[in-house]
């Protein structure tokens, strides 16, 4: 193993303790402002475009995105670049038809758009039951990947690194809430930013600051097929499905679409989605040169070496062009990385618990200001035990299709109810239930079937579903059901309240 | 706050027309590269300059084909958008 890796590094270390410290003291300042449940789910929609663009990409660009797509263009070049451009592609539908309904429909969850003009109890049951199977899986991979890779970085066992994350985010969301939240969010964003971009820029350097030169030398050494299409994507439609996922996936991520309710109007979400899209699009350009870096300065065998899936690409190529304290620097903002996304699920999981199920299912909408947030804070509580019960229970699996399942689910079942809520007048309250319940049960149905389950987990010889992403078939499916049992049951009252939606969409709420 | 509901239709009627057609070309942009991708790989490998396929291009492109169909978007809302919600709320 090369030196720094596996091994404490005193300044990973010094790094790790002053990112846990400045979020301690943001938490600290954040937990005196957070009085009531807006300022816990919200905080108190003060946040400006420019603070939630960076907060957006915050919660976008996980440890998967950094270590994972940075290892996966260094082990298949081009292929990895498909995973990099899939990801962003979402980012312009959350803004043409997401960002400003959500802002001006709804007061906490997704659920509150949905729920507008249909009835609440329903349409919120099955929306929560969405947004936990989303945040659930997308936890077991942030939790799983947070215990390798910090084992891998400082040398810590699985398990104390599993408790070290769960712990931490549960100080942040516990007592500074949303304001907490994204406030680790915007530091991990600029230090997550500053770190990708000082590595690409010494790449760079080594290549006279021409990229070109850096693509050639990775076919120079590895053969032209690095930059072309190669055997991960084998099967079209394969391709095809996981696009969708990844597309339509980001526009019902719950942990996403919460941040549109922490800015003041419809007007500065739209722009908040503009400064993301800008910071998450640089860094995936980012993962294009740091990918071919490490594939031509530190070699794929150095870093197979180290880890089979190629997660630590980044900090090798750290260490080789800046140094074991430059290496160390990056491993403190991978592990910020991970802290920063596991908060933010924990929030939206936590609202939809809360704020869907009690405040609005059980207590009718109809519960005093300290009841709410006393219940927000049980089931942030909860939810961070559950979070490092699940981590701990899958270690050694093979997770890394649980990011996939969460995109897929989001897609299937958040996002078809979302769109057809807001732009389609005919929708109703069971149209809405079977989309969103047919959805997310028929994406955990289909990846259990699909190879990505049955061979690659189980070692079975073949899987009854042949796609490894169930979306091509589950995101019309979810369409489709929410249209026909609107069509075979129709609502005329939520048709009538259509136009109280549309004037309050587009006029807000004043 | 006393404007004519059809008014806010239109308004409505608007935003979505602009919101679909933009979602439709940047799924067409999108998926026109994943189908290259799925259907002709050798196309994609083509090399135009020395560490520059055809591919890498084209990736670059759609990443740009997104900041762009979002800059028309933002730049419609800022501006005509705004005004009219503005108008319809009666403020000056």
């Amino acid at each position: 193993m090369p030196a720094g890796i596996g091994t404490p590094h005193p300044v990973a270390i010094a790094f790790f303790f002053l990112f846990i410290a400045v979020t301690l003291g943001i938490t600290w300042w954040a937990a005196r402002r957070t009085r009531t449940a807006e300022h816990f789910y919200a905080a108190g929609r003060t946040v400006t475009a420019f603070q939630n663009g960076l907060a957006l990409a915050g919660d976008y660009m996980s440890a998967a995105s950094f270590l994972g797509i940075a290892g996966l263009v260094a082990l298949s070049g081009f292929d990895g670049l498909i995973y990099s451009i899939g990801f962003l592609v979402g980012w312009p539908i959350v803004t043409f038809l997401i960002a400003e309904p959500l802002r001006n429909l709804g007061k906490y969850t997704f659920a509150d758009v949905v729920a507008y003009r249909l009835a609440g109890g329903p349409v919120r049951m099955a929306a929560a039951l969405g947004t936990l199977a989303v945040v659930s899986f997308y936890l077991i991979a942030q939790m799983v990947g947070a215990g390798n890779l910090i084992r891998l970085l400082f040398g810590l066992q699985y398990e104390t690194a599993v408790v070290i994350v769960g712990v931490v985010m549960l100080a942040y969301v516990l007592f500074g809430g949303m304001l907490a939240t994204t406030w680790v969010q915007i530091v991990k964003a600029v230090l997550l930013l500053a770190g990708a971009s000082i590595l690409a820029l010494l790449v760079l350097w080594k290549f006279h600051f021409n990229p070109l030169a850096l693509f050639a030398a990775a076919s120079a050494r590895y053969g032209a097929g690095v930059l072309a299409p190669g055997q991960l994507v084998s099967k079209p439609l394969d391709a095809v499905s996981l696009g969708l996922a990844l597309m339509f996936g980001t526009a019902g991520l719950p942990h996403i679409l919460m941040r549109f309710y922490t800015v003041p109007d419809a007007r500065t979400a739209r722009i908040s989605v503009c400064y993301g899209t800008a910071f998450i699009g640089f860094f995936y350009l980012l993962t294009f040169v740091l990918g071919f870096g490490a594939m031509v300065l530190v070699s794929r065998e150095s870093i197979q070496a180290v880890d089979k899936g190629g997660n630590m690409a980044a900090p090798l190529l750290a260490a080789v062009v800046g140094g074991t304290g430059f290496m160390g620097f990056i491993s403190a903002v991978a592990f910020a990385t991970i802290l920063a996304v596991v908060a933010g699920l924990t929030l939206s999981g936590a609202a939809a618990l809360s704020h869907d199920l009690w405040v609005n299912v059980v207590r009718h909408g109809e519960a005093p200001e300290k009841e709410q947030l006393r219940v927000a804070r049980g089931a942030t509580v909860l939810l961070a035990l559950l979070s490092i019960v699940l981590g701990i229970a899958f270690k050694g699996q093979n997770v890394a299709y649980m990011v996939g399942l969460a995109f897929a689910i989001a897609a299937s079942a958040n996002f078809p109810a979302l769109v057809l809520s807001v732009f389609w007048k005919p929708f109703t309250t069971r149209g809405a239930q079977a989309s969103m319940i047919v959805g997310t049960l028929s994406a955990l149905v289909l990846i259990f079937l699909s190879p990505t389950v049955q061979v690659q987990i189980l070692h079975r010889a073949s899987a009854p579903f042949p796609l490894s992403n169930p979306g091509l078939v589950t995101i019309p499916l979810a369409f489709l059901t929410g249209i026909a049992v609107s069509l075979l049951a129709p609502d005329a009252k939520a048709a009538d309240a259509f136009a109280g939606l549309q004037r309050r969409l587009h006029l807000g709420g004043q | 706050m006393s404007t004519e509901p059809d008014t806010v239709a239109a308004l409505a009627g608007r935003q979505r027309r602009l919101a679909l057609r933009l979602t439709a070309a940047m799924m067409a942009v999108y998926f026109g590269f994943i189908l290259l991708v799925a259907y002709d790989k050798p196309l994609l490998g083509t090399v135009l300059r020395p560490g520059l396929s055809l591919g890498t291009l084209l990736g670059v492109l759609v990443i740009g084909a997104a900041w762009v169909l979002i800059w028309v978007y933002v730049r419609w809302a800022n501006g005509h958008y705004d005004a009219a919600v503005r108008t319809l709320r009666g403020e000056p």
